[in-house]
């Protein structure tokens, strides 16, 4: 598969902040790719630099081969999707879509066309002669897609456009967001700090912090082997523990956790010494019987899940997350269970 | 909380307050139709006196003042709208520079200068540089003193407007011209009509800067009622007063609504 995008230790500063430590990302062609991180973590400077609204203080930014860094906003061939719309209140739906047309000088009928076949696309054919106030922040949304993807840009970017969006209308968009990529067959660079949003949508992920990639790859990937902390941390929810890796032995690890009880897991790279464990709280169930003894502290009902918040033994509180069956017995706070890890559950990170 | 109506003494005060400032304005409009020569006794309603401004032996000399005034305010005010769009676009769009808050002083210190030191200082300079007073000065001195005029409802209407428009128009292949001529300006337009209508206003009522550099023998409408009121105040300036009275109601009215219109097509 080509690459669509390729940074090169991109930088960016901001007086005496860096918005961007010598960023490098190869984006796939015909891609969902999605960065996702806090906010001030450098993801919207990121891609404000793809389109061309910021310049780079050093680095390089290829599009299929080209270096774009140093071109103007109009002649890069990308079209961006803002996180409030930016319609042209001035203009009808239909010449905010044929906008873009109208500027790289295709014919009043041709565009006319075109435009009207969009706003097919995005179900929106009947409110063409509207004005975008007179439309709901969905179809909103709708018009700016159509009037981003109708010049047919080469790559496709995304800046929160569901942020604005009610929980519901969010949910419906996300999978109307991946079928339009993968019908149009253009790269889509999307900009969130929503985590199920990327985990949901994207074929595959930078996570960034602090204006840095800390980890690409695809949601599987970066929710069951987070490289760090910040990762496992930023991406559902976990428990992090801190232990002691005893001694490696190829591949695994021989770890200590705090109660002395030992377990195996990947050695991920790291060397003997203290570090951080990370395990997903659906991972962990309860037995009869086991080392791991812990007291539970608290119980929440999530409807699909339970929460339950305990404390080991030794002072660490770890939550676990039971699935609501009609078999689930749900333990009445105060009482001692043993914590039961299956096997890979454990993630031992480098730092 | 009470209404500002239950203070004690709110209704006097509001009542002299209007009083002290239309009384006179009222005066004037009435007696303006007065079909009498005296100019405090009324002898019923007539429109002579107007018909006296466009026909009357000091006919040829209000057309031509108003010729000027109204030649001068167009002018002005478009250069002044002009120069104001610019300033508020390097002031508001133009990032950060040196010398910004100094910058933004300068364009609205002729608000805070008395106008006679203005005028006074104008006219020095224009001997100075060699100019000769006349049309000319006039203009060049109006257009200095309505910049800020324009500048204030312009740059209040280009705050408000995001840059995420002018970006989306860059990102659709708009040159920085295109964006701003296709999205940024028409976005603007109601701040920049107000900008201009009080320029215009402003240009067309002013007296002392005028006074001082218009030079022998050129009059504006201002110039020319005080030169007329001189010799006595007669019925026909009373009218006269009164249209120019009606224009600038007309001019302000109007800037205040495409204000508002603007406000409501922001959202």
């Amino acid at each position: 598969m080509s690459t669509a995008i390729e940074i090169r230790s991109a930088v960016k500063r901001y007086g005496t902040t860096t918005a961007l430590h010598a960023v490098s990302l190869e984006i796939a062609d015909n891609a969902f790719f999605t960065l996702l991180g806090p906010s001030g973590c450098g993801k919207t400077t990121l891609l404000r630099c793809i389109a061309g609204f910021e310049d780079l203080n050093e680095g390089e930014i290829r599009l299929f081969g080209q270096d774009i860094a140093r071109l103007d906003p109009n002649h890069r061939p990308v079209n961006t999707v803002f996180q409030h719309y930016a319609l042209f209140p001035h203009m009808t739906v239909l010449e905010n879509v044929a906008f873009g047309l109208k500027m790289i000088g295709v014919s009043l009928d041709d565009r006319r066309a075109r435009a009207g076949r969009m706003l097919e696309m995005v179900h929106l054919s009947a409110f063409a002669d509207r004005m975008p106030t007179q439309l709901s922040g969905g179809q909103q949304q709708r018009v700016a897609l159509a009037r981003a993807l109708a010049p047919e840009p080469k790559v496709l970017l995304l800046d929160e456009p569901l942020s604005a969006l009610d929980l519901k209308l969010r949910q419906a968009m996300r999978v109307e967001l991946k079928t339009l990529q993968e019908e149009t067959g253009i790269t889509f660079v999307f900009v969130t700090h929503d985590q199920e949003e990327a985990l949901t949508m994207s074929d595959r992920i930078a996570v960034m912090s602090q204006g840095r990639v800390q980890q690409v790859g695809s949601a599987r990937e970066i929710y069951e082997a987070p490289v760090n902390r910040f990762v496992a941390d930023f991406i559902g929810e976990t428990n992090l523990i801190e232990v002691t890796v005893e001694r490696i032995e190829g591949d695994w690890a021989r770890v200590i956790l705090p109660g002395g009880h030992v377990i195996r897991c990947a050695a991920a790279g790291t060397s003997p010494g203290k570090h951080h464990l990370s395990i997903r709280p659906e991972r962990l169930s309860l037995a009869k019987t086991g080392e791991l003894v812990a007291t539970i502290e608290r119980v929440v009902y999530l409807g699909t899940d339970l929460q339950l918040l305990t404390r080991l033994t030794s002072g660490e509180a770890i939550q676990v997350r039971l699935q609501n069956s009609a078999r689930t017995e749900v333990p009445a706070p105060g009482t001692q269970v043993a914590l039961h890890l299956e096997e890979g559950a454990a993630r031992l990170l480098a730092d | 909380m009470k209404g500002v109506r239950h203070y004690p003494g709110f209704l006097t005060m509001a009542v002299a307050c209007l009083v002290i400032l239309y009384a006179p304005l009222i005066v004037v409009t009435v007696y303006s139709f007065n079909a009498s020569t005296s100019i405090t006794t009324w002898g019923g309603f007539s429109w002579r006196w107007y018909g006296d401004v466009f026909t009357g032996p000091e006919a040829p000399r209000f057309k031509a003042a108003a010729w000027n005034s109204i030649t001068i305010a167009v002018l002005a005010a478009s250069a002044a709208t002009t120069i104001a769009v610019a300033a508020s676009l390097a002031m508001i769009r133009g990032g950060r520079f040196r010398g910004k808050s100094a910058t933004f002083a300068l364009i609205n210190l002729p608000l805070m200068v008395p106008e006679i030191v203005t005028a006074v200082a104008t006219l020095i300079f224009f001997s100075a540089i060699g100019l000769v007073t006349g049309y000319m000065t006039i203009l060049i001195a109006h257009i200095v003193f309505c910049i800020p005029f324009a500048y204030l409802p312009i740059t209040a209407r280009l705050q408000g407007i995001e840059d995420s428009y002018e970006q989306a128009a860059r990102d659709l292949y708009a040159t920085q011209w295109q964006a701003f001529r296709l999205v940024l300006l028409p976005l603007m337009l109601p701040g920049v009509i107000s900008g201009f209508l009080l320029a215009f206003i402003i240009s067309l009522d002013d007296f002392i800067i005028t006074n001082f550099v218009k030079g022998a023998g050129m009059e504006t409408l201002p110039t020319a009622i005080f030169g007329s009121v001189k010799q006595g105040i007669k019925p026909n300036i009373m009218a006269i007063s009164t249209m120019m009275l009606a224009v600038s109601v007309l001019f302000v009215t109007l800037s205040y609504l495409v204000n508002r219109i603007g406000q409501r097509t922001r959202s």
